[in-house]
């Protein structure tokens, strides 16, 4: 009865299809063997994104205080720190409680050329964007031919 | 920045088959919930970090809820991704309501990334405690 729906496709099928798409979007290897990588859904979860001439981290780090975040950056390894406190509602009764709570801290390896001075960090809508500027001598520059 | 901002949940008869299908196959991230019941009705906490209330939808259809965000990130020109744990910016999750459950009188707020939703229990269904007499 409950078997193998036609219509639906395999789900697994669909998986895999989804994850080459994405390895192929993102890049799997990039970070997949960092030794510091943590297994996937560790909160925060963690975005970098590169330019020429800067750094940006996303963490996603909804509902905490970002006055409580311990933010370093020590060469190119950001280290940041922190706690999520979910209050819990006395005389209920839970069904679910997958929200992380609790302390939490990820390290992170940036490229060699970030520059540890200037950084800066803001808290928008659950994101903290870390944004560290590279050294100017690591910017492509465009050789004029004469 | 921490500001109370407050939803307004939509009803509608959702939408046509194919845009449910469209929408189907689009990639959505399932956001982590926390669920809890009192007297007064069920709470809802969702992370739908990076969501912000103009994109952030909320639809009752029928007996069933769905959260829908799309989140944002301030991405420079031509950013190169590094790393990425997040590689979708829609969230969607679809939760079964009961018929106790007063689908007209959902209030949400979402602050910092985090949406929470309270779903009050009709008065005349809440579990009323029987006093014993002693006699």
């Amino acid at each position: 009865m409950f078997g193998y729906i036609p219509s639906l496709g395999s789900p697994f099928a669909e998986f895999r299809r989804l994850e080459q798409e994405l390895d192929e979007l993102f890049g799997s290897t990039v970070w997949s063997g960092g030794i510091r990588s943590l297994p996937p859904g560790t909160f925060p979860a963690v975005n970098v994104g590169t330019t020429p001439d800067k750094v940006a981290v996303y963490l996603f780090a909804p509902g905490i205080d970002p006055k409580t975040l311990e933010i370093t950056l020590q060469q190119n390894l950001l280290s940041v720190s922190g706690r999520r406190e979910i209050p819990v509602e006395q005389n209920a009764t839970y069904y679910r409680k997958e929200r992380f709570s609790g302390e939490f801290r990820r390290v992170i390896s940036l490229p060699e050329d970030v520059e540890p001075d200037r950084v800066d960090a803001k808290y928008t809508d659950g994101i903290v964007q870390i944004t560290v500027q590279r050294r100017a001598a690591a910017q492509p520059r465009r050789i004029e031919i004469h | 920045m921490a500001t109370r901002q407050n939803v307004t949940p939509r009803t509608g008869n959702g939408g046509s088959l194919q845009e449910q299908q469209a929408q189907a196959s689009e990639t959505a991230l399932r956001p982590p919930v926390d669920i809890c019941e009192n007297d007064e009705g069920i709470t809802l906490c969702a992370d739908m970090p990076g969501v912000s209330r103009d994109r952030l939808t909320l639809q009752v259809n029928g007996n069933m809820l769905m959260l829908e965000g799309k989140a944002q990130l301030e991405l420079a020109d031509q950013m190169q991704p590094l790393h990425a744990d997040v590689r979708a910016t829609t969230y969607r999750r679809t939760f079964a309501l009961s018929n106790e459950l007063e689908t007209d009188k959902i209030e949400a707020h979402l602050k910092d990334g985090v949406l929470t939703v309270h779903i009050p229990k009709r008065a005349e269904l809440r579990p009323r405690r029987i006093e014993v007499q002693a006699s």
